[in-house]
This record gives structure tokens, C-alpha cells and sequence, in this order.
């Protein structure tokens, strides 16, 4: 088992550039089901073996399609979400790094009240290594099948974490990654939710990091319907206030967003929280009584 | 990206906006010539990308030409230092020469429009506690801001400006007009895809008149490629030269005061968690550089460039997971860096992922002095240690 993405996933690539194509092939290499790519104005013609349709509707009705990566640059990715969305894909995942935030602001208010799923934007991806399935742009190699979600909202890091818990033989249900952006599809809370209801998932990794409340939310969601062992760090305990540490969303202002009152809230709701990032592993290790 | 109060209000103006008249001075004597434009008492304001200018010494009313050449010369080339600049504070070069505003018996009040992540809509927020530090305000009393979700597919409607200018207790006559600039406010935020524009103060005259007396616009870097005519009124001179110098390799830096380990590592969230375990080791980071997920050897050598500009920096820490990036290509960039830059503090070098044992031998055999680490722990404690330890 796993979230979001398994066996069943029959992914549509949007924007076959040089970028999408590239991951396309990694995805495919991997054992994700490619069903084609989205170029508009080249319906019909192939691409490093994928069908390539002129609309994502096109991708729904002639290949299956039921899950969409978005590779399409910053000016057009708010649209490409939601013509996704239109076309009734039920899980959106655009890795798209740079979305003017005004054009998100109405992606996410066109995703109101649709059954659409977004995760992102700005992120690595979805990967469930048990069932050999990949959306993004992560390295798959560094993954191993097994009981640990992990949710995060960077993407290295992430890399990082799964690298520690593969060295230690634990393997991972799934690895989901939210994003560095202000606004993005599904949160934390969200992502909790999902680990929390997937029987495969023995134990989940939560890497937040300075900017925003999401995490202080999530914490509060453990507390009230979380049973399963939350292993939590923050990036960004060294931060100073009012400086935007790369991503969008990584600022702390107005005194609010410090890893300190994140990593505060998680203890609250007894959420194991590691102070270093290279004792995530072992901290899963020790929660699962290994 | 940050702009100057003239700017801000230039845009706030073309939306129409009402700001006082005013016109930014270079000079003294462009001051005075402005000054008598506008006819005295003008208000001399310092522009710089920072608030609490006023308790700095920033903002001076000047009665006469006499006054103003007078105010306009100690402003110019001054140190301001405000809560906002840093002990370090920040050199004036330009002014606001603004007509002075009758103050008598007017009220100062607040207004902001920015992007709320938890509805993920814009927010417009209203104060009547205006013309003081409105983060002291939250603290205190929250309830003293109040707050409205805007529709991104309408758009802010004259219902919910109506609202706050009626919660603000403005009277009856002047609830029209604060109603037209509070839309103008919007309008010039969605305009120019600001990520903020603050109010602050919002004056209402003691005849009923409103005008926006100060202005802070920030602009949504991901929306400038649209707006090439804000892009323009970047004031380099306002931005650290090395950040400045960074951003033009996509490098991300960004200089911590007090560090001597010099980081570089791809990816935001390593990069920040680079800094914690630097800290956690007992060392002090000297700065966030992220170096992107392609790290090539331009890239690479500039960021040595950048970080080995700052004097503090004892030694580097080099934190990479090659993902995508092959650990092969980077460690070869890295010694090719160290070569030409004739770099001469310390480099400890963790890589992970894709070819790490092929590039940690071509590291090891270069005949240059690197440490390797295996994991994180290991190249902070190894990193601080030749950093000379904490500080």
C-alpha cells in the first residue's frame, strides 16, 4: 500500500520540454506508468516513445489518464493546473519552481470544490518505491519500499531524511513532497491525514521548515487523530527574522514562523522532534523498536 | 523585491490613490527646487528600504528654502539606523520632498493588502492603531486588526471597504472616500503583483480628506518577468553587493551575522539545515548559499568567489546530495574552484548520492588539502574544528 501513487497510477506529463522529457524517462525508467505527454500543437506526434495529445483532456479520453505531473514554465503553469483540474484528473502534481503567487491564488481558488487533488507547487514530487512508482523529480535509487511516510516540505532535505532511514534498512510507503511556495495543494495536515489512514504506513517522518503556521496545524492534527509514531524536524533554527531563506514560503515575520514555536507546538502534540537533521533515521529506527 | 516610498507612492498615485505632492530629490538643491515647487512647510523624508525611519531622524519638516537646503545636506550621505536596518544602518542617497500635511486633530491609521497562506487568498487588514510598529500591535492586541479575505475571481468589492472604513470608526462623510483609496490600494496591488503594500500611516485630515502618508510596495519576484517596469526601480545600492553578485549565478546567498563557516549546499531545506547542525556542532554559520539543483562549475566557482569574500569565513563547508547532479561533476567543479581561486581556508566536502565514491577519490586525489564526511554530524564537527571552534 501506499498514498497517492501506486500500481494503478497512469500519469500524463505536461510540458514535454527538455526538462519534462528528461523526467518523463526517469519516471518511466523507475516503473511509473507513462501514458504520454501534453504539448499543444504536436497531438499525434511521439516523444521518446510517449503519445503526445494537444490537451490533457485528449490525455483522459485516449490513454487514461489519471494522474498529472506539470513541468510547464512559471507563466503557464497556474493554467496548466487547471486545465488538469477541468479535465477531471483526480491528483495534480506540478514541480514547477517560481509560480507568480497571484496566479496560484486563483489555480487554488479554481480547485475549490473540485475533487482535484494539487500537491505543490515547487516540489521534488510523489514516490511509492513498493510499487515502483515515481512522479518527479527525485532520485529514486536512494528509496526502498517499507512502513515509513514521509512528508516534507523541501526537497534535498527530503533526500537527505530517506537516505538516512535507506542506510538503516527502513524502507518508505511513500515520500511526499509539498513545497516551498506560500501556496501550495495539499499541506501537512493533509499529507498526515493520508499516512495516517494508509494500513502500509507503520511510522511518519514530518520535515517542516521556518515560515508560515502549517506545521503548528499539523502538530494539532496529530494530537487529536494521529496514533501511529510522528518523527518531526524543522529547518531553520538558525534563520534570522525577516530574510526570505530561499523558498517563497521560508521567511519568518512578524516574529511568527520560528522554529521554536513550530518545533514547541510538535512536542505539544507529542510528536518526537530531532533538534539535528542527521538523527532523523535514527530517531524513526527508535519509534518503530528497532 | 523592496522599493522606495516615492516609487510606492507612484503606483499607489496611477491608481488613484491620494498621496500628498512630493517629488524625489538627488541633491540638496534639487531638494530646495522641489521645496519651492510644492511652497513651505515641506516634509524632507530619507528614502531607504527600511522602516522606523522617523525615530532614526529620517523624516524632518523643513519651514524654508534655508531650512531644507540645511536638512537635505546632514540627510544626504547619512547613516540612518532604524530597528528594521540593523546596528549597521543604512547610507541615504536619495529624499521624498513631500508638501507638509496639516497634522492638527488628524487621525493616523493602518492598511494593508497581502496574500494570507492559510485562506490563500488576498487579505486586506485595517488598523485604526495607525502610525506605530503594527507587529507591536498583533502582539498586543490582535483584535485592534481587522481583517478581510478577498475573492481572488472578484476582486476586492466596495461591500467589505465599506465594512473596515465603518469598523474604523470613520465618520459617516469620510467613509466614501476612504472606501475609493482602500480600492485604489487593491487595484494597484493587483496591478503590479505585489506581495504587500502597507499603509502606514493612513491619514484622515481633520477637514476629512484621506491620503496614504507613507508607502511600502513589495513585489512578488516570481511576477516581475510581467513587470518590467518595476523590475527597473530595483535600487541595487539598497542590497548587500554579495547578494547582489550571488543572484546574478542563480546563487542564493545570503550573509548571517557573527558566522565564520562558509556553506554551500543545493537546495533550500539543506541549506538552512546545513546552518542548524553548524550551529548544533558548536560553530556559527556564516551564511545561507544554495546553490540550485544543477551546482555547475561556473556555479560553483562563483559561490567560493562569493562565500571567501566575506572575512569572517574560517573555513567552507561544502554539504551536497546529488540527486540528479552526479557527485562525479561536482567534486570536479569543486577542485577546479579551489585551483583557480587559490582558495586558502579549509574545505570539508559531504556528498551524497550519485557517484559519491568516484567523486570523495577524485577529491582525495587532487592533491589539494580537502577533508571528507560521510554524514552530516560528521562534516559539522569536522568543519567548526578547523574553523578555529565556535565564537
Amino acid at each position: 500500500m501506499s498514498v497517492l501513487c501506486g500500481k494503478d497510477t497512469r500519469l500524463v506529463v505536461q510540458g514535454m520540454g527538455k526538462h519534462g522529457t528528461f523526467h518523463a524517462k526517469g519516471c518511466r525508467d523507475y516503473g511509473t506508468n507513462v501514458v504520454g505527454g501534453v504539448t499543444p500543437g504536436k497531438g499525434g506526434q511521439t516523444n521518446e516513445g510517449f503519445p503526445i495529445f494537444d490537451t490533457v483532456g485528449d490525455a483522459v479520453a485516449k490513454a487514461g489518464a489519471n494522474t498529472s505531473v506539470i513541468f510547464v514554465p512559471p507563466p503557464g503553469a497556474a493554467d496548466a493546473i487547471m486545465e488538469a483540474a477541468d479535465a477531471g484528473i483526480p491528483l495534480i502534481v506540478c514541480i514547477t519552481e517560481g509560480i507568480p503567487v497571484l496566479d496560484m491564488v486563483k489555480a487554488a481558488q479554481y480547485l475549490k470544490g473540485k475533487k482535484t487533488r494539487l500537491v505543490g507547487p515547487n516540489c521534488p514530487g510523489i514516490i511509492s518505491p513498493g510499487e515502483r512508482c515515481k512522479i518527479g523529480i527525485m532520485p529514486g535509487h536512494i528509496h526502498m519500499g517499507g512502513p515509513v511516510g514521509v512528508v516534507s516540505r523541501s526537497g534535498t532535505l527530503t533526500y537527505e531524511a530517506v537516505g538516512q532511514l535507506t542506510a538503516l534498512g527502513i524502507g518508505q510507503s511513500s515520500c511526499l513532497g509539498i513545497g516551498g511556495d506560500p501556496i501550495i495543494g495539499t499541506n501537512h495536515t493533509d499529507a498526515l491525514r493520508l499516512f495516517n489512514d494508509d494500513p502500509a504506513t507503520e511510522a511518519i517522518v514530518m520535515i517542516g521548515e521556518i515560515g508560515g503556521s502549517a506545521e503548528e496545524e499539523a502538530a494539532e492534527f496529530v494530537k487529536q487523530h494521529v496514533k501511529k509514531p510522528v518523527i518531526g524536524f524543522i529547518a531553520g533554527q538558525t534563520a534570522p527574522p525577516g530574510r526570505r531563506m530561499g523558498h517563497a514560503g521560508a521567511i519568518i515575520s512578524g516574529g511568527k514562523g520560528t522554529a521554536d514555536e513550530k518545533m514547541k507546538a510538535m512536542r505539544e502534540a507529542g510528536i518526537r522532534v530531532v533538534k539535528s537533521p542527521a538523527e532523523i533515521g535514527q530517531a524513526v529506527k527508535e519509534a518503530l523498536g528497532r | 523585491m523592496k522599493i522606495h516610498e516615492y516609487q510606492g507612492k507612484a503606483i499607489l498615485a496611477s491608481a488613484g490613490v491620494p498621496v500628498p505632492k512630493g517629488k524625489v530629490a538627488f541633491t540638496a538643491e534639487e531638494a530646495v527646487a522641489v521645496g519651492k515647487e510644492l511652497g513651505f512647510p515641506v516634509v524632507v523624508k530619507a528614502q531607504i528600504h527600511a522602516g522606523g525611519r522617523g525615530k532614526g531622524g529620517g523624516v524632518k519638516l523643513a519651514k524654508s528654502a534655508e531650512e531644507c537646503a540645511q536638512i537635505a545636506g546632514k540627510m544626504l550621505g547619512m547613516t540612518l539606523v532604524t530597528h528594521q536596518t540593523g546596528p549597521e544602518g543604512r547610507v541615504v542617497k536619495r529624499l521624498l520632498i513631500e508638501q507638509g500635511m496639516d497634522l492638527e486633530g488628524a487621525k493616523e491609521l493602518y492598511l494593508a493588502v497581502l496574500v494570507d497562506r492559510a485562506s490563500g487568498s488576498p487579505v486586506f487588514m485595517a488598523s485604526a492603531q495607525g502610525g506605530m510598529d503594527i507587529e507591536e500591535v498583533a502582539a498586543k492586541d490582535p483584535k485592534a486588526i481587522l481583517k478581510e479575505v478577498i475573492d481572488p475571481a472578484v476582486g476586492f468589492q466596495a461591500f467589505q471597504a465599506r465594512k473596515l472604513a465603518f469598523a474604523l470608526g470613520l465618520p459617516s462623510a469620510v467613509v466614501p472616500k476612504a472606501v475609493a483609496l482602500m480600492q485604489g490600494v487593491y487595484r494597484a496591488f493587483e496591478a503590479v503583483d505585489a506581495s504587500m503594500v502597507e499603509i502606514n500611516p493612513f491619514l484622515v485630515t481633520r477637514a476629512g480628506d484621506v491620503f496614504a502618508l507613507d508607502a511600502k510596495v513589495n513585489f512578488d519576484d516570481n511576477a516581475l518577468y510581467r513587470h518590467p517596469e518595476c523590475a527597473e526601480m530595483r535600487d541595487l545600492e539598497e542590497e548587500s553587493p554579495l547578494e547582489v553578485d550571488a543572484s546574478k549565478y542563480s546563487l542564493n546567498y545570503i550573509k548571517l551575522d557573527g558566522g565564520n563557516v562558509g556553506c554551500m549546499v543545493n537546495g533550500a531545506g539543506l541549506a538552512m539545515a546545513t546552518m542548524d547542525i553548524i550551529k548544533l556542532a558548536g560553530g556559527s554559520p556564516a551564511n545561507f548559499l544554495d546553490v540550485g539543483g544543477g551546482a555547475s562549475a561556473d556555479q560553483i566557482k562563483a559561490a567560493f568567489r562569493i562565500l571567501l569574500a566575506d572575512p569572517d569565513v574560517k573555513a567552507v563547508l561544502i554539504n551536497i546530495f546529488g540527486g540528479i547532479l552526479r557527485c562525479d561533476v561536482l567534486a570536479e567543479g569543486v577542485i577546479a574552484a579551489v585551483k583557480e581561486l587559490h582558495v586558502n581556508v579549509p574545505v570539508v566536502v559531504r556528498m551524497k548520492g550519485n557517484n559519491e565514491d568516484k567523486g570523495k577519490e577524485m577529491l582525495n586525489g587532487s592533491g589539494l588539502a580537502f577533508t571528507t564526511a560521510d554524514d552530516m554530524m560528521d562534516a559539522a564537527k569536522k568543519v567548526v574544528a578547523v574553523a578555529g571552534g565556535a565564537r
